[in-house]
């Protein structure tokens, strides 16, 4: 808005009218059109795939990373177990800020280093400040050595909510919660209209300002099709409880590389998993309670 | 009949014809197309890095413009009630300008939302049946079946009743859809307002009073842009603008005035003093955050603007004053798009919902693209004025004996 009065003052009609016509040739040497994928252009929505083009699908995929990383690609599209329902537990006691649980998802999920996009933000609280705002709170701090005398962490992400805001607000319905309770997103049926972003009331979804940049030497070649997957520009992304590993038996990266074990992962529907173990015995608390989100991420000390 | 259509659809031609004024706007409104269009392949091409939105404040100046002419869009109604309803014989000639400036603002809305999206080739994904529309559950597939029927709505009345005039036939029949256009308009700005307010992560939204208020703030700019098109077009064409057509709308300006200040009094009362922790976005706009005061300036001019409007309004001497009156009509719609705009999306984000703040100022690509589409709209609406102007002003009508069509429309 400061801008208009010195632009109008600037340009003159000749002007106006070179620019009108870079704008024209602009648009025909970059070539708009080109840059459609038109095979991903009528691929379908994930849910509605027939056993069929999935296979053929994920066999593109595969093809088009491989060409783009040079490295062979596995894309995955592993169902969910049956009689599971995830949920997380972290012990804020023990969380020392070390980010590794940053780095190391950032590394198994493909997240776009430049621009930087990471999936977990570790908050860090001045012992005593209020904190229900998190305004106090910061996720920038960067000190030679963790834990800080006087301050307290909290990594938040996704908190995979049974009542997901971003489910109920995205138009397309190309983000959906699965059978066993993780809120995936179709990266090729998101239009990018960020109101998800807008509706998650925990800064969990992200979102690709440009085209992802990954080093090839980095790239995690084990994919999933509704998680780490190489993503394109424009579309929403967000944790996924390393789907791409957890179907599988393992834990997320997050939890493996923790390294006081304050991260704990499990089955919330096996009365002998760790995760009920935690709900019974420990002193839990979820993000955000009043907005009945009903998130599956428990917090406890 | 087809006869009757052919002649109809000659008036269209009208509008290649003009005198060179005509012509330096039109040319001056493609360049600052042509600058916008350039602006938006950046965009296109390199992505949303060229904006100034960020994970932190991820909807920015394109929803914000959305926003304000949803309001305009719906503003049109304040003419067609007096005009259709009541037959107020002054609006009623001139309801047309405001039906155009209707399907103008909805086809504006439309660009900018388009422009707001990561992926816009995929927007049909939205569409029923070869999409999949999370109808009824998202707002914004509600926003888009609104939006797109009263465009659709206000397209076939604007049509039919040019059609019957230059028939020199009643419009009657379509009285019902006239009808069904008031709630309509209503409607549009109920549901964008939704779009916000449903949203319980967002506090600065979730006020029960957004929608009224995005109504009354709406039916003060919109108005007051009407004013001045009015005026413009009284200048520069046969059409007879009634003055007294002007005083009703200014008298409805200064009801619609009064009740957006005092909707905003009741939302700064509650906010401040209950002086919860959903504070923060008021005290961002009008008195900074931790340091942070980008808004602070825009906020209080805004309100400055806005309040100095409500008393050019509500004094009728001043009302009756054109020259008052217009600076007043600027002055409201500056206010407003700087309330409606900047003053509801941005302290929605701000801070974040993980408490951070991030300043938003919309870059120049932003700026460049959004200014492309203000040109496309003001495009739209001189076309459409062009073609309408002959039919409404009687110099296109059915007796027009063949030869001398051609030398009238070019008038």
């Amino acid at each position: 808005m400061k801008n208009k009065p010195d632009n109008k003052k600037q340009m003159n009609r000749r002007g106006f009218m070179k620019a009108a016509t870079a704008g024209m040739a602009g648009l025909a040497t970059q070539g708009c059109v080109n840059n459609i994928n038109w095979d991903r252009f009528f691929q379908s929505h994930f849910k509605e795939m027939d056993k069929e083009e999935l296979k053929s699908t994920l066999a593109k995929l595969e093809k088009e990373y491989s060409a783009k990383y040079g490295r062979e690609f596995v894309v995955k599209a592993t169902a969910p177990m049956e009689g599971t329902l995830f949920g997380y537990g972290l012990d804020l006691s023990r969380c020392i800020g070390c980010r590794r649980c940053v780095y190391a998802c950032v590394g198994e999920n493909n997240q776009s280093r430049d621009p930087q996009i990471h999936w977990i933000s570790v908050m860090r609280t001045k012992m005593g400040d209020k904190w229900a705002d998190l305004e106090n709170s910061t996720r920038y701090y960067d000190p030679a050595l963790v834990p800080e005398e006087g301050y307290f962490y909290m990594p938040i992400g996704c908190q995979m909510c049974e009542q997901s805001a971003c489910v109920k607000v995205c138009p397309t319905g190309a983000t959906w919660k699965e059978p066993d309770g993780i809120v995936v997103v179709d990266y090729d049926w998101c239009i990018g209209c960020r109101y998800c972003m807008a509706a998650c009331p925990y800064g969990a979804r992200h979102f690709n300002l440009a085209e992802p940049d990954i080093p090839k030497d980095e790239i995690n070649t084990n994919t999933h099709y509704l998680g780490n997957r190489p993503r394109p520009k424009g579309v929403v992304e967000k944790c996924t409880f390393c789907i791409q590993r957890t179907r599988e038996g393992k834990y997320p990266a997050c939890a493996e590389i923790c390294p006081v074990g304050a991260r704990k992962f499990g089955n919330l529907l096996d009365p002998e998993s760790e995760m009920r173990y935690l709900l019974e015995h420990k002193r839990v608390f979820r993000l955000k309670e009043d907005l009945n989100t009903q998130p599956k991420f428990y917090y406890f000390f | 009949m087809f006869h009757k259509i052919r002649n109809f659809l000659v008036a269209l031609m009208n509008i290649f014809h003009g005198s060179p004024l005509y012509y330096a706007w039109i040319f001056f409104l493609l360049a600052v197309m042509g600058i916008g269009l350039y602006a938006y392949s950046v965009q296109w091409n390199q992505g949303f890095i060229v904006t100034s939105i960020r994970d932190e404040v991820s909807w920015g100046f394109y929803i914000a413009n959305f926003t304000f002419l949803v309001g305009v869009a719906a503003a049109a109604v304040l003419l067609v009630v007096p005009a259709y309803i009541y037959h107020f014989g002054p609006i009623k000639e001139i309801v047309f300008l405001g039906e155009i400036m209707a399907i103008t603002a909805i086809c504006m809305c439309i660009m900018f939302v388009t422009a707001d999206l990561g992926r816009p080739e995929r927007i049909l994904h939205m569409a029923p049946l070869i999409g999949t529309p999370n109808f009824p559950s998202s707002l914004l597939v509600w926003d888009v079946v609104v939006l797109n029927g009263y465009l659709f709505i206000n397209a076939i009345i604007f049509l039919y009743v040019l059609y019957k005039i230059y028939e020199g036939k009643s419009y009657a029949p379509i009285m019902p859809l006239i009808i069904l256009s008031i709630p309509w308009a209503v409607s549009i700005h109920t549901v964008t307002a939704f779009l916000y307010n449903g949203l319980p992560a967002r506090p600065f939204w979730n006020a029960g009073i957004l929608a009224p208020r995005f109504l009354a703030s709406a039916f003060c700019s919109g108005p007051a842009i009407i004013i001045l098109v009015f005026q413009i077009v009284g200048k520069f064409t046969r059409i007879n603008i009634d003055i007294m057509a002007i005083r009703k709308v200014a008298e409805l300006i200064a009801y619609t005035m009064a009740l957006n200040i005092f909707l905003l009094g009741c939302e700064v009362f509650k906010e401040f003093y209950s002086n919860s922790v959903h504070l923060a976005p008021l005290k961002y706009m009008y008195f900074g955050l931790h340091g942070h005061h980008g808004l602070v300036p825009l906020m209080w001019t805004s309100l400055a603007l806005n309040l100095t409007a409500l008393v050019i309004f509500v004094v009728p001497a001043t009302r009756r004053n054109i020259a008052l009156l217009n600076i007043g009509c600027v002055l409201i719609i500056v206010g407003v798009y700087i309330e409606k705009g900047f003053g509801l999306v941005i302290p929605g984000f701000t801070p974040s919902t993980l408490g951070e703040i991030y300043e938003y100022w919309p870059s120049g690509i932003e700026l460049g693209v959004s200014v492309g589409i203000w040109a496309t709209g003001a495009l739209i609406y001189t076309l459409l004025l062009k073609f309408t102007l002959p039919v409404y002003s009687g110099e296109t009508h059915i007796e027009e004996p063949e030869e001398n069509r051609e030398r009238v429309v070019t008038a």
